[in-house]
């Protein structure tokens, strides 16, 4: 803009060279600025290479064990788990800002439409403003998976697999599976009914068996492999339904209520892609036992 | 005279400058770090293919079911384009069975569909970079055996800048439209 004002003054002066001067300099001048956009929109820094940050969340440790699966070509099937640290309770809002903080390449102003949709963290106000109904202590959600494994890769964890997660919500407040009790099912359910839990600070409620807070009722929350449930065909286009999915669904709306609240939890699953974020999806981490530095 | 070609460059100068932005770099997979190895065991990064329309699928070289079809119709899709300039483009294999399909592998499957030349790439990673690559494709693939895998049948075109800008989805289905596309993105 002065450059241009700068030029017209000289030009009304004099001389035709100066005008061609004024000319080049304002053509450069748009280069410039042209280069510039493009490199805001290609080299903001890379989204994948993160900046460590500690946390000091509780981890309780899982021993591993064996459990039957319930889906899809697996069901029926033993799946071994090895044990592993689970956090305690899922990712928080204020945990989550810490990352934002030392990796603002994730803020919802400059993640890339490649790593979310576009109601990435819809609900804060700012990139560092977290949403004002929501306790500083309540789940952090509408995170994509791609966000989730950034935020475990910061902290030197990972995300939970499907059998990981599924294997510790076998349990209840005084055993390790209760999936034969009729009313830890119904207790599941009535959970999985409640409104706007995801608003409220997590680790309230009684933890399980191994000590795990808010697996149920809270937030939906993200696993590692959440794209080996295949609910669908391969596509959104693709209306043809996953038979051994839905004849174990078929078998257990007749009589087995537990994998009832088990099938909502897939069927989510299935219904997910790793750019999605959801108002009541949230996500916890998980770390090996053998790098162990609790 | 002078002025007007000076103000004919700017203008041209412009018109290149929106053209670029219309691009959404953000959405581009070249911001992916995974490494990769290919058919010869040689490292590569996804950015390295930048300036290259590709044409992508993931499948194991075990597979007996799905996979072979998708090749069948790689190599469908490779012909319908005619002539091309092979600089210009890759066909890209992509194992979700990292474990077994060791470069070797990769190799003699290539060679064994006639897929030679350098358009004709398969690359592997480790685990957590291949899902990570399934969910940009939104590929879904379980393992249900030590050998076997169940997954989507998607094949997939990107621009020269990354960006996704076809699926197609299922098998038999759709080879002329990817064509299209194709030959779209080579500005045949």
């Amino acid at each position: 803009m002065i450059n241009k004002t700068f030029s017209s003054l000289r030009i009304s002066k004099n001389s035709n060279t100066m005008r061609l001067f004024s000319f080049i300099f304002t053509f450069f001048t748009l280069i410039i600025s042209c280069i510039h956009t493009q490199d805001t929109s290609s080299a903001s820094a890379n989204p994948a290479r993160l900046n460590n940050i500690s946390t000091a969340k509780k981890m309780v440790e899982i021993s591993g064990g064996t459990y039957t699966a319930f889906i899809g070509k697996d069901s029926g099937r033993i799946v071994e788990v090895k044990s592993f640290y689970m956090d305690e309770t899922p990712v928080t809002v204020s945990e989550y800002l810490k990352f934002l903080k030392a990796n603002p390449q994730w803020t919802k102003s400059k993640i890339p439409n490649l790593f979310a949709d576009s109601s990435y963290l819809h609900n804060w106000k700012g990139d560092f403003e977290p949403p004002i109904e929501a306790d500083p202590n309540a789940p952090v959600t509408n995170i994509s998976w791609f966000a989730a494994q950034a935020y475990a890769k910061s902290v030197g964890k990972r995300l939970p697999t499907v059998d990981e997660w599924e294997f510790v919500g076998l349990a209840d407040e005084i055993s390790k599976n209760a999936s034969s009790k009729p009313e830890f099912t119904s207790h599941i359910l009535k959970s999985y009914q409640k409104k706007k839990q995801y608003l409220n600070p997590v680790g309230q409620e009684e933890p399980n068996y191994y000590g795990v807070y808010n697996l149920y009722g809270m937030v939906w929350e993200w696993t590692e492999d959440f794209n080996s449930v295949m609910m669908s065909g391969e596509s959104r286009n693709d209306q043809t339904t996953n038979e051994s999915l839905f004849c174990s669904g078929a078998a257990v709306t007749t009589d087995d209520l537990k994998n009832y609240a088990a099938f909502i939890r897939f069927a989510m699953r299935g219904s997910l892609k790793a750019n999605y974020t959801v108002n009541n999806l949230g996500f916890r981490c998980v770390k090996n036992v053998e790098n162990n530095s609790l | 005279m002078k002025n007007l070609l000076i103000l004919l460059f700017i203008f041209f100068g412009l018109a290149a400058c929106t053209d670029k932005e219309e691009v959404d770099l953000s959405e581009s997979i070249f911001q992916l770090n995974s490494k990769w190895q290919d058919q010869s065991g040689k490292e590569i990064q996804l950015e390295e293919l930048k300036g290259k329309t590709l044409v992508m699928v993931m499948i194991y070289t075990t597979c007996k079911t799905a996979c072979p079809r998708l090749t069948i119709e790689m190599r469908e899709i490779e012909r319908s384009i005619g002539d091309y300039d092979p600089e210009k483009i890759r066909f890209v294999l992509v194992s979700i069975d990292p474990e077994h399909d060791t470069p070797e592998r990769m190799n003699t499957y290539l060679e064994n569909n006639k897929f030679l030349g350098e358009q004709w790439l398969f690359l592997r990673s480790d685990e957590a970079s291949t899902r990570e690559f399934a969910n940009v494709l939104s590929v879904k693939y379980d393992q249900i055996s030590p050998v076997d895998f169940s997954h989507s049948n998607i094949i997939s075109i990107f621009s020269e800048e990354g960006v996704l800008v076809y699926q197609k989805e299922g098998l038999n289905t759709d080879i002329e439209n990817t064509t299209k596309e194709i030959k779209k993105q080579l500005n045949y």
